[in-house]
């Protein structure tokens, strides 16, 4: 008990913790670390589908109408001797892209880092509301069951895209699509439900359960980011909630919200979509990018470049996705000035994002760099965020976009960006692993698993680049039923061949991962000689997560500070009185 | 990366390729700059033994340049685009050329108007997937659909615009060159989304007469 601890906040730490049996403790759990951890597991089982889906995908823009090797036991009309139809492919992408965006990206970064790290980096005992956290994970593993639900009802899953334009999406006969397109809507109802609840226990816990001394300012960025995020998804969501329900009137009750013929307007539902889909690109990229701070500044052993700048930019980003929906829809027959508009603040939406690329830059600049595969894999997530950043600048101008707009070239702007986003989600795993299970992950096989990864990800999502420029649409079952995509279809063989070599590229990281939850080298209490509050705890954390209260003295990035020998200062470690001046 | 674009047969497609252009060599000069400051970064900085980091906060002169770059250039690309796209969308010229093109699952239904000389009424002459127009001359299409959202493209005339259940929205295009180009719908709309497609054929005026004298005036007759 060396530490100074805040009069009063020891009580809650030395609570008395009863034993829990095994349902209580890993099933229906309320401790937020154990929530973070089914958040986890549901999102990498997810994530395995959706990149099966998405070599399915590949598999028939390479070699179309081909047989899929191994699937020929799935039966008609779904596939045709391991051979996909038109029908099944589209479902295909559309229940590719809802799981990643999802049941992927959503769980893992918002879910299970949120829910994991808020309490342990503000330093407190839990969430806020831990019964209602608990919910948040079970309402949404009911709301992944039922989007798999759809794949086995008649008619097979939606297949109206993850966008689900109506009319297309509003009336069955569209689609041919009953049962499946109705539980996708009630499967994002009720996953809005869990991540509403996420979110109201991320920002009161975060507002109101800061450890003493933790201010606004000196929290990580990793923090500030779910924060912003959750805000966001408060906001966000309800829109889409209402799209959706009365997307679903339409589809079962006769109502005409979406549908001309009643009066309805198709238009309608883009601008509700995107009202809310544009901020949920931020909700998924935000997490992303505070991991990706934390982690250049930890691992460069430098304090990060501008922290006030990074928070206030994502706040301006935050603000400025509530303005910006309209770019999805230049070509759609909105008004041309409209257009206009939603063109000026996209390209002021660029410029907060260029701000922490150049940020991320100037925290390299004069480290001392550690390249362990956490490191590796969010240097991954800038490079690769870069590239999606900048290719956003050609579709924000309305003329350009006239061309590439329902494009390869978008595609291949989305993946750099959400697909991009996994780069920091594998960097999270590594550097957290260790914390969470108590044991660390494989080094070599980590490097080699980014070796790989970077490479055919890379091979995979650029050349769709090319593809764009020649004009090649997305979503369409076969590109050589068109003559002026014939020279491009090597391009898509050669894409095929990547993907299926970039998800190849996953077996190191389920070996090591799975490995080391059993075998692993046991982890040390601060394995990363890392400054924020959650190494401080005890690997892994118990349930009320710190022995004494810690008491925050300064910021998170306090590295290679001149006050102390080591080149790292926890945030929590009291210096001699007049020394922990510095920082925040 | 940009000699994958299709040839360009319109009176503006120069000018989106010239802002395609433009945004592509700034932003390839960006990413050459960050990526080798990068690279620089980590070999330079990589972890020495003895060696301990620049203990620094940021500098504000260097983050205020770095905002007020790109904010400049951004700005800079957001006129330029301005005066394309209203030039493309606001500033339609005159014509007495015009069709309909209304899209369905999974088909363009192509109207030219019928002896009465007016588009939308019963007489209409309507052709499956193929439109023929002749060059340099301004065509207006009249786009709307029956069912779901299409997108009526054409990657040779820098053309694209959805067409929309209960709504109208019309569009102009001027082509430059003789012959036939393929016409894709880019919206997904369904099943046969993929193959949904028809024929954009253009044609000198001697050409577009002969055309239309044996398809559009024998009908009107």
């Amino acid at each position: 008990m060396s530490q100074t601890v805040a009069a009063g906040a020891t009580h809650a730490v030395h609570g008395h913790h009863e034993e829990l049996g095994f349902w209580r403790t890993y099933i229906f759990s309320m401790d937020h670390k154990m929530i973070g951890r089914q958040f986890l597991f549901l999102g990498l089982f997810m994530l395995i589908i959706g990149g099966l889906l998405a070599m399915m995908v590949r598999w028939q823009l390479a070699w179309p109408e081909t047989p899929v090797p191994g699937l020929s036991a799935i039966p008609e009309p779904y596939m045709y001797e391991g051979i996909i139809p038109p029908q099944t492919y589209n479902a295909l992408f559309t229940m590719h892209a809802t799981i990643m965006i999802f049941f992927v990206v959503m769980p893992i970064m918002v879910g299970c880092y949120g829910n994991f790290l808020i309490p342990l980096m503000i330093g407190t005992r839990d969430m806020a509301f831990p019964l209602l956290n608990m919910l948040s994970f079970w309402v949404g593993a009911v709301a992944g069951v039922i989007m798999l639900s759809s794949f086995f009802v008649v008619g097979g899953p939606a297949a109206a895209g993850w966008t689900g334009y109506a009319t297309l999406s509003a009336k069955a006969a569209y689609t041919g699509v009953g049962m499946g397109q109705n539980l996708w809507i009630i499967s994002l109802l009720v996953l809005g439900i869990s991540s509403l609840m996420g979110s109201i226990n991320y920002i009161t816990t975060i507002v109101n359960m800061r450890a003493p001394g933790m201010t606004y300012f000196r929290m990580p960025l990793t923090v500030w980011s779910l924060f912003v995020t959750a805000i966001l998804l408060l906001l966000a969501l309800p829109v889409l909630t209402a799209a959706l329900a009365m997307l679903l009137f339409d589809r079962t009750l006769g109502t005409s919200f979406f549908l001309p013929e009643g009066g309805g307007q198709p238009l309608l539902w883009q601008h509700m979509f995107w009202f809310f889909g544009h901020p949920e690109v931020y909700i998924l990229v935000l997490p992303a990018m505070g991991v990706t701070s934390d982690l250049l500044s930890t691992f460069s052993r430098k304090p990060i470049f501008g922290y006030h700048a990074m928070a206030f930019s994502m706040i301006a980003i935050a603000f400025l996705s509530w303005i910006v929906w309209g770019h999805h829809m230049f070509i759609s027959g909105m008004n041309p000035l409209l257009g206009t508009a939603f063109m000026m603040t996209t390209m002021v939406i660029a410029v907060p994002s260029a701000i922490k690329v150049f940020n991320w830059l100037g925290t390299l600049w004069g480290g001392n760099i550690r390249l362990t595969s956490p490191m590796l894999f969010a240097l991954g997530f800038v490079s690769n965020f870069l590239i999606g950043g900048l290719s956003g600048i050609f579709m924000a101008s309305t003329p350009v976009d006239i061309f590439i707009h329902d494009t390869y070239y978008i595609v291949a702007h989305f993946h750099y960006v959400v697909a991009g986003i996994i780069f920091a989600l594998f960097a999270a795993v590594y550097y957290w692993f260790p914390k969470m299970f108590g044991r660390m992950m494989s080094e070599p096989l980590g490097k080699i698993h980014f070796a790989l990864t970077y490479l055919f990800f890379n091979l995979t999502f650029f050349p769709m680049h090319f593809l764009g420029v020649g004009g090649h649409m997305r979503r369409i079952y076969n590109p050589t039923q068109y003559e002026f995509l014939q020279p491009l279809q090597d391009w898509n063989v050669f894409i095929t061949i990547s993907a299926l070599l970039l998800g190849l590229s996953q077996v190191p990281f389920l070996i090591n991962f799975i490995w080391s939850l059993f075998g692993g080298k046991k982890a040390e209490r601060n394995p990363w000689q890392a400054n924020t509050l959650e190494w401080s705890a005890p690997t892994p954390p118990p349930h009320g997560n710190f022995e004494v209260q810690p008491t925050v003295y300064r910021g998170p990035y306090e590295y290679s500070s001149p006050e102390v020998k080591e080149d790292w200062l926890p945030q929590d470690k009291p210096l001699a009185k007049g020394a922990a001046v510095r920082g925040h | 990366m940009l000699r994958w674009l299709p040839e360009d047969v319109s009176t503006y497609g120069h000018e989106i390729d010239s802002l395609f252009y433009l945004i592509y060599y700034i932003t390839a000069a960006t990413f050459i700059l960050v990526t080798v400051l990068m690279v620089v970064f980590l070999v330079m900085y990589r972890e020495r033994p003895g060696r301990r980091a620049i203990y620094s906060h940021g500098n504000t002169t260097l983050e205020i340049i770095w905002t007020i770059i790109p904010a400049a250039i951004l700005i800079v690309l957001s006129f330029m685009s301005v005066n394309t796209w209203a030039k493309l969308k606001s500033e339609v010229p005159p014509s007495d050329f015009a069709i309909q093109v209304t899209a369905k699952q999974f088909n363009w239904d192509v109207f030219y108007p019928g002896p009465d000389g007016k588009l939308g009424t019963q007489d209409d002459i309507r052709f499956d997937n193929d439109v023929h127009v002749p060059v340099n001359k301004v065509v207006h299409i009249h786009l709307t659909a029956s069912d779901v959202i299409h997108s009526f493209f054409i990657p040779n005339l820098r053309f694209k615009q959805d067409a929309v259940p209960g709504r109208t929205v019309t569009g102009w295009f001027e082509a430059t060159k003789p012959g036939r180009y393929e016409l894709p719908c880019a919206e997904l709309c369904g099943f046969g989304h993929s193959g949904m497609k028809g024929w954009l054929h253009v044609h000198n005026a001697e050409d577009y007469a002969k055309w239309a004298a044996e398809n559009l005036a024998s009908k009107q007759q």
